[in-house]
């Protein structure tokens, strides 16, 4: 029979607040608290269970009787007049916590076959407009839980009915031009005429009509996701012509790179596995990669950041022979959290909502992985309303004699971790005959849940099996699943795959569901046969699951059966080979250039400065930044927010991921889409100078900086979106070759556009650079937060006239202005005369300048050391105030130096720019004068710390 | 003199049992990490040992309650192993997510007729939190903090919130020492706030057992033991070892 356990907490109720709020903001009132009077959480279960036995499972483990209140009974028992609705998990979503549940009471020997975990609210008195908004907006996510307002109308938890085997075949031989077309959009393969055409041609060949899963798997293969055709295709932009853009601009300056650098070559595998990988010491190289997971988090914040950060651990755990999780970084991109509700196109999240979700997503994911999060980025901008963007980002250690895999003919194939679902097939949903009485479907491809401790599990389980060799490569289960991570890594060779060997989460999943699901939590294994047993009883030991799913041959062909029927074979080359070139125009005209002279606004200098620390890109992430574990593993060593009151923003993170050695490694990025739209080539070789200086200002070796590129553009089908794109790719290469810093790995995202009827919106080109620098030594770290009166301030670096895009410019409302270049001669000199600096021991504290320019650099220092500062000379000579204090011209940092060290910096800065700025001051307090010589900034620390933390100081 | 033998106890799910090997290993012990399967199949293994840590972490994913799933198996299955343990002069360290387990448990305090006596919930601002915290011992009881009166450590945790049944049963736990581990400001604090940063009642941090010998805490001294994971390391040239590690070296200590 079916039990219902509802559990009200004693005293405060966080998640009737959580949900008040949301209430308020949507219709701008107060009223949430009062109308919703309470919630609960609870618990379906299902199995031959005697009351008694179910008064045990909460006594022993469902209720902490000190802090909540439960009532039992059988489904609908204690149905209260006052109950809004109660909340549920759509049929087939991912719920972690009841599968702990059924796993800890049959543990306790109580017969519990299923369990699902629901919340409930409570509203005695509700007028129809607000229940409206209740319903439809404020107490779940559509996408995957279902609200039922009322009793409950269930009689079985479990989910599934049996399947029958049917091969289906598609005729694909005799159709035209535009059933082939029709059959690509019904069929949601996101396939072009020409692969249909290809694909037809080559069964025609073959005698026959390819079955579904056959057809299935090409579309995966030849997805834009999985093969990258638009960057690797023929590109003709004006008078060139690229074959493959990314391996003619980024992927070639890193090989001329490493060419040059002959027998100091430190990359170790760029582009070729599932993350970059580059020395790091005798025992280690690192590996990072960082992906993208926008489209799932726009629907669905939660799950998709959660199962963002997911994927990307396990790229890294899927490198070489599996690399070790150091640490995770994240960038966001989200339209501000005080968009008008009333402004939101149809469907779209509020920015807010998102925002909260994404967060709470990584924060549960990378906190239950025991990764710690140690680097982000947070971005606003109104054109990220309704495609925010979620960048997810880890960092491994892979020993160096597991650096390289390889599957050999005769070795098993192994699926270790999850099991396999319906959630992730893309478009599937569930029919609610097949698999409850329910009338609600079931989520489709796009949303899913992840369950970080399967994933944990696995990951502890692997890395044994790795340093005990029990196999031979190892890939992860991401896009195209099974399909994907198969077929990659039997390439080469040959496999043969039965697909009724997987492990189902219910029953009913046909060949190629199993093929094709996306489920989480999932990687394969190439395992020799003489090592299965080994390998069997260590995952047993564990709790996780493992088994044989085919075996990789000598055959050049992919053979599936299922149930020893042949139900798909596919020629190897073909399958990765033979998807037809995309070609595409590329265009790009500048937007009219407008006078760079920036006009002054009414606001005085001092007010500009608090409002430019309170915009949303500068002020503080520290709401963010502590609901992550960025210690966890104990290899921190400056942390996110540094200084005297920890609050500080650091501009990078660095670990010694070794504990006990003092090699480390420094996480930092560079990003910027307000000059994007302006010019993507300067645009892009910005952000790379920013994420190069972020790391060599804490103390990486900028001759060991690797990058990685993460481009979210627009939709690339349009000329002049990929048009930029190909500037920015121009740029990455240019300033990749001039700063000997190669690109290690990256990822694309090119559709970031929404529609809704007549509503349009597109991103900017937003290009995330990612830096991994090496540290020689962690104990010379340096940190931005001002250490002592009675030293000398610098500035290292050219200020110059480069307003445009400039967060001055944003704050101030004005436009016009060039976008800042970097100077490839002068910039890598200044990394390596700076980095000299911070080995010698004189710099005490460094701070980049980015966002807001000198004056915010300056502003942050002295507030995150309680230390003041009296600028007397802003370095730049000739230019306006403003420009001297808010220019966002690149490779400039402010040093801090004790003043028996001035003369000996000085003079090994002799050959790059540097100017005196001033001194510190025990006084809690900036000053800065202007060219006139007066005091054109002067703020207490307090003031300035204020107005920095307020605005997202949730 | 022989080697003091630590078992880090790992579940699905923990995740700071490497860290903490290296602090005992620093204090010069032998720690081997464990799995519950394995123990749970022979607790004779437990007799091996003269310390039992459970360390940080999301044990089964703290599902239902953060350590609520490994309490139960630790009550169920290993209580009678756990109890001879401690009833040897044997330590059991639990940190962070171990002390959750520990308490609801019962291993730390036993619950009377009504049931147990304090519990580990959700913090007072609803939300996980990574931050560092002023630490003050209370007492002697307990010989993981032998010679220690205040310390400096990190906290993560997103239900660290200790609530006792009644308030007589809070001033009991003071008053019987065994409140060993509490909250404080930084002593070069201007103002009186508490530095408690989760609600704990009676700014509790830390529970040790009337024995003494069975410690739980919610800050975790494994991530400090180092000079440069103290937050303000790169301020302060003179920092040496990190606070954490007197628990480390104490525990070594107590057998010898």
């Amino acid at each position: 029979m079916l039990w219902e356990i509802e559990i009200r907490p004693k005293g405060s109720d966080s998640d009737r607040d959580r949900v008040a709020a949301e209430f308020d903001l949507l219709t701008h009132s107060n009223d949430g608290r009062r109308l919703l009077t309470g919630s609960a959480r609870g618990y379906l279960l299902e199995g031959e269970l005697s009351r008694n036995q179910v008064e045990q499972l909460v006594r022993e483990l469902l209720v902490d009787d000190l802090v909540e209140t439960a009532t039992l009974g059988a489904l609908n028992d204690h149905l209260s007049s006052d109950r809004l609705a109660t909340v549920l998990y759509k049929p087939g979503v991912m719920d972690p916590v009841a599968l702990s549940v059924v796993d800890a009471a049959v543990g306790l020997g109580l017969p519990v076959e299923s369990v699902r975990t629901f919340r409930r609210y409570f509203a005695p008195e509700l007028a129809p407009a607000a229940r409206e908004v209740f319903f439809r907006k404020v107490l779940a996510n559509e996408a995957i839980e279902q609200v039922v307002p009322g009793p409950l109308s269930l009689e079985h938890l479990s989910l599934g009915t049996p399947y029958t085997f049917r091969l289906v075949t598609v005729p694909l031989r005799e159709l035209d031009e535009a059933g082939l077309v029709h059959l690509s959009k019904s069929g949601q393969l996101a396939l072009s005429l020409a692969e249909m055409q290809t694909i037809q041609a080559h069964f025609r060949e073959l005698g026959r009509d390819p079955t579904d899963v056959e057809l299935e798997t090409l579309a995966q293969t030849w997805s834009e996701h999985c093969s990258h055709k638009t960057l690797k295709g023929i590109i003709d932009f004006g008078d060139r012509r690229y074959n493959n853009l990314l391996k003619e601009t980024i992927f070639a300056a890193t090989q001329q790179i490493r060419r040059e650098l002959g027998d100091d070559d430190w990359c170790v595998s760029v582009f070729e596995d599932n993350a970059g990988v580059v020395r790091f010491d005798e025992k280690f190289h690192a590996c990072f990669k960082v992906e993208t997971h926008n489209r799932p988090s726009a629907i669905e914040p939660y799950g998709g950041a959660n199962t963002g950060i997911g994927g990307v651990i396990r790229d890294i755990l899927g490198t070489g022979l599996g690399g070790k999780p150091v640490c995770n970084t994240d960038v966001f991109c989200f339209a501000a959290p005080d968009t008008p509700p009333e402004s939101l196109p149809p469907g779209v999240l509020h920015p807010r909502k998102i925002i909260h979700g994404v967060v709470a997503g990584v924060r549960d994911y990378g906190n239950r992985m025991g990764i710690p999060t140690v680097n982000g980025a947070v971005c606003f901008d109104p054109h990220y309303l309704g495609n925010p963007l979620v960048y997810c980002g880890t960092v491994g250690l892979l020993p160096v004699d597991r650096a390289t895999k390889a599957a050999r003919p005769g070795d098993l194939i192994v699926a270790v971790g999850g099991r396999t679902g319906r959630d992730g097939i893309h478009g599937a949903t569930f029919s609610s005959a097949e698999l409850t009485e329910e009338s609600e479907s079931v989520s489709g491809g796009a949303v899913q849940i992840g369950n970080a401790i399967t994933e944990k599990k696995l990951l502890d389980v692997i890395l044994q099996a790795r340093d005990a060799d029990l196999y031979t490569a190892i890939t992860d289960c991401g896009a195209g699943g099974f399909s994907s991570a198969i077929g990659e890594m039997g390439a080469e060779l040959g496999a043969v795959v039965d697909l009724d060997k997987a492990p189902l989460k219910y029953q009913g999943l046909s060949y190629t569901e199993i093929w094709i699901s996306e489920s989480q939590e999932r990687m394969i294994l190439a395992v020799p046969a003489e090592k299965w047993n080994h390998l069997q009883q260590l995952c047993a030991s564990e709790d996780v699951e493992a088994v044989v799913l085919g075996r990789f041959e000598q055959t050049g062909k992919l053979l599936l059966r299922y149930q020893g029927e042949r139900v798909g074979e596919l020629d190897m080359h073909f399958l990765h080979e033979g998807r037809p070139t995309v070609v595409r125009q590329a265009v790009w005209s500048p937007p009219t250039f407008q006078p760079s002279k920036t006009p002054r606004s009414s606001h005085s200098l001092n007010d500009s400065l608090l409002s430019l620390l309170g915009s949303l890109n500068i002020a503080s992430k520290e709401w963010i930044i502590r609901q992550y574990d960025h210690e966890v593993q104990g290899g921190s060593v400056i942390k996110p927010l540094v200084g005297i009151h920890e609050a500080g923003p650091s501009d990078a993170a660095v670990i010694a991921p070794v504990l006990g050695s003092t090699i480390g490694l420094a996480i930092g990025c560079g990003i910027n889409p307000r000059w994007g739209d302006l010019d993507p080539y300067a645009m892009a070789a910005a952000v790379v100078d920013e994420a190069a200086r972020n790391v060599v200002a804490v103390g990486a070796d900028p001759a060991r900086i690797a990058l990685l590129d993460n481009f979210c553009w627009g939709n690339t089908d349009r000329p002049e979106v990929l048009g930029s794109l190909v500037l920015a790719a121009e740029a990455c290469r240019d300033v990749a070759l001039a700063y000997r810093m190669p690109f290690i790995s990256g990822k694309d995202s090119l559709k970031n556009e929404f529609r809704s009827g007549p509503i349009h919106i597109t991103i900017p080109p937003t290009l995330l650079i990612s830096a991994l620098g090496r540290v020689p030594d962690v104990r010379r770290c340096v940190t931005m937060d001002l250490k002592a009166p009675g030293h000398v301030l610098y500035l290292v670096g050219q200020t110059k006239e480069e307003m445009g895009g400039s967060h001055y410019h944003l704050v101030e409302q004005l436009q016009g202005g060039a976008v800042p270049r970097p100077d490839f001669t002068l910039a890598p000199k200044i990394f390596a005369r700076l980095h000299e600096a911070i080995l010698r021991n004189w710099v005490r504290s460094c701070h980049d300048l980015s966002e807001g320019g000198l004056a915010v650099a300056l502003a942050e220092m002295a507030f995150a050391g309680g230390i003041g500062a009296d600028v007397t000379s802003t370095g730049a000579a000739g230019l306006s105030d403003v420009v001297a204090l808010f220019s966002e011209s690149t490779t400039r940092f402010i040093i801090e130096v004790a003043a028996e060290q001035a003369s000996a910096v000085e003079t090994l800065l002799a050959d790059v720019p540097w100017s005196r700025l001033g001194c510190t001051v025990a006084e809690p307090r900036l000053r800065i004068a202007g060219a006139s010589g007066e005091w054109v900034i002067w703020h207490s620390l307090e003031t300035l710390q204020r107005a920095w933390q307020e605005p997202l100081g949730w | 003199m022989p080697s003091i033998k630590v078992l880090i106890l790992r579940a699905p799910g923990a995740n700071c049992d490497v860290e903490t090997q290296f602090a005992f290993e620093r204090a010069g012990a032998i720690a081997e990490r464990l799995h519950i399967n394995q123990l749970r199949e022979s607790p004779a293994l437990l007799q091996r040992y003269q310390v039992l840590v459970i360390p940080g972490g999301f044990t089964y994913g703290d599902d239902v309650a953060a350590g609520k799933i490994l309490a139960v198996q630790l009550a169920h299955f290993l209580g009678d192993a756990l109890r001879k343990f401690r009833d040897r002069e044997k330590l059991i360290l639990g940190i962070c997510n171990g002390f959750q387990a520990l308490l609801k448990a019962g291993l730390i305090l036993s619950p009377d007729e009504e049931g147990p006596i304090a519990t580990l919930t959700h913090n007072s601002n609803g939300r996980f939190i990574d931050r560092w915290v002023h630490l003050q011992t209370f007492g002697d009881r307990c010989p993981f903090l032998q010679g220690v009166e205040r310390m400096f450590l990190p906290i993560a945790h997103g239900e660290g919130r200790l609530v006792c049944r009644a308030d007589w049963q809070l001033q009991g736990l003071l008053q019987a020492g065994q409140a060993v581990l509490r909250y404080t400001s930084s002593l070069n604090s201007p103002t009186n706030a508490s530095g408690n940063p989760n609600g704990s009642q009676g700014d509790i941090a830390g529970l040790c057992d009337l024995t003494g010998r069975v410690l739980g805490l919610m800050p975790h001294p494994e991530r400090h033991i180092l000079p440069t994971q103290h937050p303000h390391w790169t301020r302060n040239s003179t920092l040496g070892e990190g606070d954490g590690m007197a628990i480390f070296r104490n525990a070594v200590r107590f057998f010898h």
